[in-house]
């Protein structure tokens, strides 16, 4: 039995996010959990996770809600949190931009972290990848993780106060995103925007509802594209 | 506990579901297959490098993290795992699993 080219690249995405699954499934479990012990009903946890689908926005809205801040502070802490996501919609256009506009509004919808992450690696590694199996990569990692968010969101949720949510998982985040992002520094380019990164957010860590992050971010990327710019020259010369 | 009452609570996540969709589709939709110019495109490329160790940073130092020497040692030992062996599989095992058992072990 064979499979097309874009079914091979959606089982390729699918295996390539198994790794992540070790983070999402608790992950899930315990924002369905600590969101009913704050007093959310299941059909609201279930909003949460299936609607919106973005786990850390999702922790910040919660926290919030708990300390009964005003519903426009919550809201704009939650979206400030996923701006970064505005990039990457920005990073995958010249990849999918060509796919129809329901193919990318579903895409939209399904690109969190992790699919982006992986995604924007296989990219670059293979830029000749066609559409169909790009797409088909992308969803490949996003389905099986966006599926494993809802359900695990619902056992969460049911479970209640039988999930100990106190157990070092949320150490599970930063170290999936530092997995994905070391092997991307092959460059000075890349290690410099790294640096810049966590200095800036750092230093403007006062800076509210985390625009910091997006500063640190944007100048981030300004100073790698322009150590790599400096890097041609260097090579042009010598 | 939540007092938000539950139309509150729908609008925060009505208002959450849509407004992280716009984000994403930002880009995505408004801009579709028109060409970007290179500019753009040599600054994209730097996005996950340059955005997901700010979000990383403040989870492990600075003034909001409770700063654990353990989780320090092994997110270093995560970043080298993955720079040598390009591994994002590795890196995670191997941070989390010495997380875990040097955590079980030291008590």
């Amino acid at each position: 039995m064979s499979y097309s080219p874009a079914t091979q690249q959606f089982l390729k995405g699918a295996k390539d996010g198994l790794p992540f699954h070790i983070v999402i499934w608790p992950f899930a479990a315990i924002f369905g959990a600590i969101a009913t012990q704050a007093g959310l009903n299941v059909a609201e946890v279930m909003g949460f996770s299936i609607l919106v689908i973005a786990g850390s926005a999702q922790l910040a809205a919660l926290q919030l809600m708990t300390e009964n801040a005003p519903t426009v502070i919550v809201l704009a802490t939650a979206l400030a949190v996923n701006l970064r996501m505005g990039m990457y919609s920005a990073a995958f256009t010249p990849h999918i931009g060509k796919a129809s506009l329901a193919t990318r509004a579903f895409a939209a919808y399904m690109l969190y972290d992790q699919p982006y992450a992986l995604a924007s690696i296989k990219f670059e590694k293979e830029p000749d990848l066609s559409l169909s199996e790009k797409l088909g990569y992308f969803f490949g990692v996003a389905i099986p993780i966006g599926i494993a968010w809802y359900l695990l969101t619902l056992a969460g949720a049911l479970l209640g106060e039988m999930i100990p949510t106190d157990v070092g998982v949320d150490f599970a985040v930063p170290i999936t995103f530092l997995a994905v992002v070391a092997p991307m520094l092959k460059t000075l380019a890349h290690v410099a925007s790294a640096l810049t990164s966590v200095v800036l957010v750092l230093a403007l860590s006062f800076m509210p509802y985390g625009t910091g992050l997006l500063v640190a971010a944007v100048v981030a990327l300004l100073v790698g594209a322009q150590v790599e710019s400096w890097m041609e020259k260097r090579k042009a010369a010598a | 506990m939540i007092e938000a009452s539950p139309t509150q609570i729908w609008i925060i996540i009505i208002g959450m579901a849509i407004g992280t969709f716009l984000i994403r589709f930002s880009f995505l939709g408004l801009v579709g297959d028109r060409p970007l110019p290179a500019w753009l495109l040599r600054l994209l490329r730097y996005t996950p490098v340059a955005v997901l160790p700010a979000v990383v940073a403040p989870m492990l130092i600075g003034a909001k993290a409770d700063t654990d020497p353990l989780r320090l040692f092994c997110a270093a030992v995560t970043i080298i795992i993955g720079v040598w062996t390009k591994n994002v599989l590795w890196a995670i095992l191997t941070g989390l699993g010495l997380f875990f058992g040097l955590g079980a072990f030291l008590g």
